[in-house]
């Protein structure tokens, strides 16, 4: 039994959670968010969308089975801070290395033994909080400040883990432009596995350079932040709906609505985790997705929009996806790459491809009647 | 799509007697299923022959049947009832086997009645092997290469194709009844032999073993609308070859990636869908610990033991949720009751770990073959959550009641470390406290993974655990290793084992730090939405969720823990009337239990459910968190009763009887006074402390005697012994059982054993009725056929009953059950055993009589009285029609256990039988059970010397009766005698063809065999009754239930006829009140 170091996260609200913090941890903030992911917190620790935020694990056995780079999302990871209860030893054939030295290598702060718990049904209750990861508790009053006044970094999230350059990937008949705001490697690679050509894109593209790549279709990923803080994403995509077909995909799919003409929303604690039921309008039929967001879609926005809601949440109504009757664009709040997460919406990205091919037609999908 | 309008009344199928592989956890499926459709408004009609469930209670159906679960039974209440379907899926291989043979019978197209949710393809696409193995082929999902075989011979050409190992299944069995592992051509032979006989169908699969892979299982659930979700997914510590009955079981799983356990689910759900399946479906796979290579091992297409485990683990009532699907709704119309806001069409996301830790019964069967394989063994199972894998495991320790509080078997350290590896090399019972010795011995992780294949993800948390128990022995208990100890979670009573204190300075030590534990909900979402879920388990953590008006009236109920031989479901039965009755009483009704099969663990049955081991560390916990008025133990059988002495002694209130009275009961010296004050004839008999005590109080009091520890349950250990030669060979092997209680030697009296459940007030003493036990006394009651109301006894006899019944209660001042046996010797009544608490015979009488014991004991408790609840005093009237419990065993599933019946239980569950006349009450509970004795064939008789006064006459009349008799030597010479046409034949040691190759050779069709004394089993006899289970033969060892068999077929076998008569339960209460 070796003598622990002690860690707290501070609340911006004065809420304190003890724990022990991991040899090598350097004090962190970051907006606290919880996922209830069971498995795949190496792709939650790398998928870009969490830039900037405190990820609180409600899983308690976090590391069962060790790290390995094949699953990663991204080359590093963008979160804050990882709070769990329980971080263990793994044990896997493909693990590469523990979690905890791949925390370290990464010079990630993270705190273990938390009653996960009672800080899941806080942040529940009042919303998602600043919090600041931190060995001791003097200047507690500074550090409650210091979790008041966490910001976005100057040029915005989304333009910190986008991509610089363009970069072609892949090959085949068709060529697929795909918009990077942060995006997970695991939707570039569900977009090659389906044999087509990949072109990405850093998240600041005009739609003038995009259309000069001539693409069959444009995908726009997802990302971490306010989508209403991406002005030049959003001008982007206004002047590209109607040219191409389009498939928006959590950030992606906001983006799409605000260029649409939609007003998006902060929420309480947002969806994140691996078991979100949504529900296809115009079949009734339910399927389970992975979901990482924080802001949504408002509904009554978008009336007159052209668009129709394809999809909603099974749990509070929200939008999840959007189909337009004329032209070929759609949206999903989800992430149909899973990763972590079920796979039962993959056929999404079939079907923009199969759009694309012309061999299915948007519109034809918006305008069946709803059940 | 919404209800089924058309329905208006629905057949449900139970699931029969508790045996293994089928036990209470249908009870609880059973329970919901009816609760679901009734509240519909649609009519339940049931047929269950268990009455030791909450789900054949008058008021759960409208109609019980508690008749055979034969197709004879259904046919005759399709055409009573004129159902509009029938729902098989909820009660265990039993439902599914009723509905195929239904179909095939042709009557389900005859009655036109539908089978609903299930299709009848998917029952058959995933039972029989074949059509499975093609189904899976067809849907590239890969199964390990196999054969369907019918002989030996077929076995043994697939074996040289490909090699082995090999795994034999026979098929429609439960839980693997029959099947194996082999690793050569002689095991394969044995194997296949018996489990193409234990097959009904006669077919077994063999396939390649893909033992070592990881076992993993997903629970998934369909509905019309093709919407699939997964429930639960689970991960067995053990690798795939022992049965996931008989294996510790984690859920979620432990060990997979993200993307393992995406296309585990995938698979799942593309399974569910090809076989169309609506409702609830468990599939198991085998997963390679070394690649994403996988198969399918099993798929369940109904609600089963690890759904019911599932529920319990993420609050998801899926039973409740597949008979809704069967009636038509789709999952998002269903709204989920434990957030009350959202829909059934969710995945349950889970934060805290979940183990399940079988209970198995070698406690009983000490020769019993403790090897863990294919086919399962284990009688019940404990679950425990939580927040770590550690803590969770130990409290699955705890929960167990084998009398340890920790992985550490102190037998275990004589043990040499060569012992150790080879008893690693099988996994048995106590595999996982041999792993937790070689561990303290310094063996490394992968030396025990080497032997056991158990991943190294578990084998490194058991390691943690030991670990840290060596490292507390050496340092100071302060308030941060305390604090450490109990996250980890070991109980108060292994940390003062190891530092060499008493557990009370341990629990004052931590009380002192405020070191106590926090509580949990279990609410299906990780605390992402508010949840109603009144549904706790404790950890040491930052947060207590368990708050509560400290105004309110409450009460804790004490459950009776994992289901084994001597405390089975019946006590679950008890507990949960004890919480409606105080809810009825608008009481808060508190429950504490472990056992994840059962009502009980209902989220939704009692006001707070604790999902806790039943220890007293534990319970008094919940106790000084809760602060109730008091405690109720009467009902969890033996482990609450446990409970009482230390909890009274730590200021608790024990509500109903005192704990006073219940130490004059148990305590041998302190019985003996009273019954003796009284003036109540009780056998001679006498405590010893030693071989010799034993042996010369046996003298004084003259053999046979009756010998067993005190403090027993369920007739452990006890034997009824003849000779001096006995005695002390029995003292030798027994006295180990309890160092600390002597041994009670009795006069055993031969004669007529009475039993008498009663209610009593502290005024007046209510006797329901008598039962009478058609076995003579030496038969332990669970293992008795009981009779109710006693059908010959004189009205001296009885009248003397009532007296030493009204004034044992009052003097004991019952305020609640009590349950006395008795025996008739000579035209004397004699007192043997007096238990001032619920009995397993409570759900019987309460349901035969209509009268709500546990109901009327619960309200005694608050004050009431027996007049002020309509009853009174005294024998209440008979009813005019009989009642009989008959035992169920599991002898085909334990082997290497005799299966004479003894004074010892053996039972696994009971079954009734109920009609006006005795001989069909008595034939229907016989047929309910299982026996069933052919009425003409080849009967063998082996009959010890001394029963042969008694058995020749009744061997006589089966002759007359046109029985083709065969017979060792001395008992075909004295059937001979009597004129009777016999073949003899060798006994084992005369040589072949002997008496057990007949039996081998199915020539024969029943069994009479008497046992000579004695536990030798290697004896003839036992080999002859072990043969007997593994072909299914019937066997009888007890000439008076072979006396009642002869009987039945004298007065009517007419009984299976036309003419017989099939009455639901009301109709015959309704009788009485006429």
């Amino acid at each position: 039994m070796p003598t622990l170091n002690k860690g707290y996260l501070i609340l911006e609200d004065g809420h304190v959670f003890q724990g022990t913090l991991m040899e090598g941890s350097k004090p962190s903030s970051g907006e606290v968010v919880f996922n209830t992911s069971a498995f795949g917190y190496e792709q939650i620790l790398t998928d870009p969308s969490y830039a900037g935020q405190i990820v609180v694990m409600t899983y308690p056995l976090i590391g069962n089975y060790g790290v390995s780079s094949r699953l990663l999302e991204a080359d590093q990871p963008w979160v804050k801070g990882f709070v769990v209860r329980g971080l263990n030893i793994g044990e896997h054939y493909e693990k590469e290395e523990e979690l905890k030295e791949f925390l370290q290598k990464n010079q990630l702060a993270c705190i273990s033994g938390v009653d996960t718990r009672a800080l899941t049904r806080l942040i529940r209750n009042k919303g998602t909080m600043g919090g600041v990861i931190t060995d001791s508790l003097e200047n507690l009053e500074e550090m409650i400040r210091k979790a008041r006044a966490v910001v976005p970094p100057p040029e915005g999230f989304v333009r910190q883990v986008s991509r610089k350059d363009a970069k072609k990937l892949g090959s085949g008949e068709k060529r697929i432009v795909l918009v990077d705001y942060g995006t997970k490697k695991s939707i570039i690679t569900s977009i090659t596995e389906r044999e087509c050509e990949l072109i990405i894109v850093p998240a600041d593209t005009p739609a003038r350079d995009i259309m000069q790549f001539s693409p069959d279709g444009l995908v726009l990923s997802n990302g971490p932040g306010d989508p209403g803080e991406c002005d030049y994403a959003i001008k982007a995509v206004q002047e590209l709906i109607g040219s191409i077909p389009i498939l928006g995909i959590c950030l992606g799919h906001q983006i799409l609505s605000l260029a649409l003409g939609a007003n998006t929303r902060k929420m309480v604690f947002g969806h994140r985790g691996s078991n979100h039921p949504v529900q296809d309008m115009r079949t009734g039929k339910i399927y389970i997705t992975a979901q990482n967001h924080g802001y949504v879609t408002d509904e009554s926005s978008l009336a007159g929009r052209g668009v129709d809601i394809l999809f909603k949440n099974l749990n509070d109504g929200t939008v999840e996806g959007i189909i337009h009757r004329e032209l070929p664009l759609m949206s999903v709040q989800f992430h149909p790459e899973a990763s972590p997460g079920p796979v039962d919406t993959a056929y999404i990205l079939d079907d923009f491809i199969e759009n694309i091919k012309g061999n299915i037609n948007f519109a034809e999908i918006a305008n069946k009647p709803a059940v | 799509m919404p209800l089924n309008k058309d329905l208006k009344k629905v057949l449900v199928i139970g699931s029969g007697p508790i045996i293994i592989g089928q036990a209470a956890e249908f009870d609880y499926a059973g329970t919901q299923a009816c609760r679901a459709i009734k509240e519909e408004g649609i009519k339940v009609i049931l047929l269950n022959s268990n009455p030791a469930t909450i789900m054949t209670d008058v008021d759960i159906a409208d109609a019980v049947y508690m008749e055979p679960i034969t197709i004879e039974s259904v046919v005759k209440i399709i055409d009573k009832e004129k159902p509009d379907g029938i729902i098989a899926n909820l009660g265990g291989q039993i439902g599914l086997n009723m509905a195929l043979a239904l179909d095939k019978a042709g009557i389900l197209e005859e009655k036109g009645v539908p089978v609903l949710g299930m299709p009848l393809d998917a029952i058959y696409r995933a039972e029989d092997r074949e059509m499975f193995k093609d189904t899976m082929q067809e849907m590239n999902e890969p199964i390990p290469e196999s054969a369907i075989v019918h002989s030996v011979q077929e076995a043994i050409d697939f074996a040289n194709q490909i090699g082995y190992p090999l795994i034999v299944r026979p098929a429609y069995t439960l839980g693997g009844t029959g099947g194996g592992n082999c690793i050569n051509e002689e095991e394969l032979h044995n194997i296949v032999n018996r489990g193409l006989k234990s097959s009904p169908i006669h077919q077994a699969l063999i396939e390649r073993s893909v033992a070592g892979y990881k076992e993993i299982e997903f629970e998934v659930m369909r509905d019309s609308n093709d919407n699939c979700i997964t429930i639960c997914s689970m991960e067995n510590l053990d690798p795939v070859g022992i049965h996931t009955g008989d294996s510790i079981v984690a859920a979620p799983a432990q060990t997979l990636t993200d993307e393992e356990y995406q296309m585990l689910r995938s698979a799942s759900i593309k399974i569910i869908r090809a076989l169309k399946i609506a409702g609830g479906c468990n599939i198991q796979f085998a997963l390679d610990p070394f690649s994403k290579k996988y198969y399918v091992i099993e798929v369940n297409p109904r609600v089963s033991r690890s759904s019911a485990l599932a529920s319990k683990a993420t609050g998801y009532p899926i039973a409740r949720v597949t008979t809704k699907i069967a009636i038509g709704y789709t999952l998002d119309e269903i709204p989920n009751t434990v957030t009350g806001t959202t829909t059934a069409c969710f995945e349950p996301a889970i934060d805290y770990v979940v183990l399940k830790v079988p209970r198995w019964p070698f406690d009983k069967f000490v020769f019993g073959d403790r090897k863990l394989g294919t086919q399962m063994k284990a009688t019940g199972e404990v679950m425990a959550i939580d927040r770590s894998f550690e803590a969770a495991f130990l409290k699955s320790i705890r929960s167990l009641e084998i009398g340890l509080n920790g992985l550490l078997l102190p037998e275990l350290q004589e043990v040499s470390d060569e012992g150790l590896r080879t008893r690693l090399q099988y996994a048995d019972d106590e595999r996982i406290f041999i792993i937790a010795e070689a561990f303290t011995r310094g063996f490394t992780i992968d030396e025990i993974w080497d032997i056991t294949q158990i991943d190294k993800y578990f084998l490194k948390k058991l390691k943690n655990i030991i670990d840290f128990a060596l490292a507390l022995k050496d340092k100071a208990l302060d308030g941060e290793t305390l604090t450490a100890a109990k996250k980890m979670g070991f109980s108060d009573s292994e940390i003062a084992d190891l530092k060499g204190i008493r557990e009370e300075d341990v629990r004052r030590l931590r009380r002192e730090k405020g070191i106590i534990p926090t509580y949990k909900q279990v609410d299906t979402c990780a605390a992402e939405f508010d949840a109603q879920t009144p549904y706790f388990y404790s950890c040491y953590e930052q947060e207590n969720e368990a708050t509560h008006d400290p105004n309110v009236r409450k009460v804790l109920v004490i459950g009776s823990g994992p289901i084994r031989i001597g405390q089975g479901v019946e006590f679950d039965y008890c507990s949960v009337h004890a919480v409606w009755a105080l809810r009825d009483a608008g009481i808060k009704a508190i429950i504490v239990n472990n056992n994840p099969e059962t009502v009980s663990t209902d989220f939704d049955t009692s006001d707070r459910l604790y999902f806790e081991p039943l220890v007293f560390e534990d319970v008094m916990n919940i106790l000084e968190e809760e602060n109730p008025e008091g405690v109720i133990v009467q009902f969890g059988g033996q482990t609450a009763i446990n409970l009482a002495g230390p909890l009274c002694r730590a200021g608790i209130k024990i509500l109903g009887t005192s704990n006073e009275s219940i130490d004059r009961a148990e305590d041998r010296e302190r019985f003996d006074a009273m019954v003796a004050d009284l003036g109540i004839p009780r056998p001679p008999g006498k405590s010893v402390y030693s071989v010799e005590e034993a042996v010369k109080a046996a003298e004084i009091i003259g053999y046979p005697v009756l010998v067993r520890p005190s403090y027993v349950l369920g007739g452990r250990a006890m034997e009824i012994v003849d000779n001096i030669d006995e005695m002390k060979q029995y003292m030798e092997t027994a006295a180990r059982v309890n160092k600390e209680h002597p041994v009670l030697v009795d006069k055993y009296l031969m004669g007529k054993e009475i039993e008498v459940d009663a209610v009593c007030d502290g005024q007046e003493v209510l006797i329901p009725g008598i039962m009478q036990h058609i076995e003579r006394a030496g038969v332990h009651s669970g293992d008795s056929t009981a009779v109710f109301p006693a059908h010959d006894i004189c009205q001296e006899i009885r009248d003397k009953v009532v007296d030493y019944t009204t004034r044992l209660a009052l003097e004991l001042d019952v305020r609640g059950l009590i349950n006395i046996q008795f025996v008739e010797h000579e035209n004397e009544l004699y007192v043997l055993e007096v238990n001032p608490r619920s009995s397993r015979t409570i759900p019987f009488i309460s349901k035969t009589t209509g009268i709500p014991m546990v109901k009327l004991a619960t309200e005694i408790m608050f004050g009431k009285t027996l007049r002020d609840m309509g009853y009174q005093g005294g024998l209440y009237p008979e009813m005019g029609f009989y009642a009989v419990k008959v035992p169920v065993f599991s002898f085909n599933k334990l082997h290497q256990v005799d299966i004479n019946l003894g004074p010892e239980m053996k039972s696994t569950g009971e079954v009734m039988g109920i009609d006006y006349s005795l001989d069909s009450a008595i034939y229907k509970g016989l047929l309910a059970a299982g026996v069933e004795i052919p009425e003409q064939g080849n009967i063998v008789a082996t009959i010890a010397e001394r029963d042969k006064p008694e058995a020749i006459p009744l061997l006589v009349e089966f002759g007359r009766m046109g029985f083709k008799i065969t017979a060792t030597e001395g008992t075909a010479n004295a059937l001979r005698e009597q004129g009777i046409e016999v073949e003899t034949v060798k006994k084992i040691k005369e040589g072949s063809p002997n008496i057990v190759d007949l039996i081998r050779e199915g020539r024969v069709d029943f069994i009479v065999n008497t046992l000579t004394h004695g536990k030798k089993p290697y004896s003839d006899g036992f080999q002859i009754r072990r043969a007997a289970v593994e072909l299914n033969v019937p066997c009888l060892t007890s000439l008076d239930t072979l006396k009642v068999v002869m009987q039945g077929f004298q007065t009517g076998s007419r009984i299976g006829s036309e003419n017989a008569q099939i009455r639901p339960l009301q109709e015959y209460l309704a009788g009485i009140k006429k």
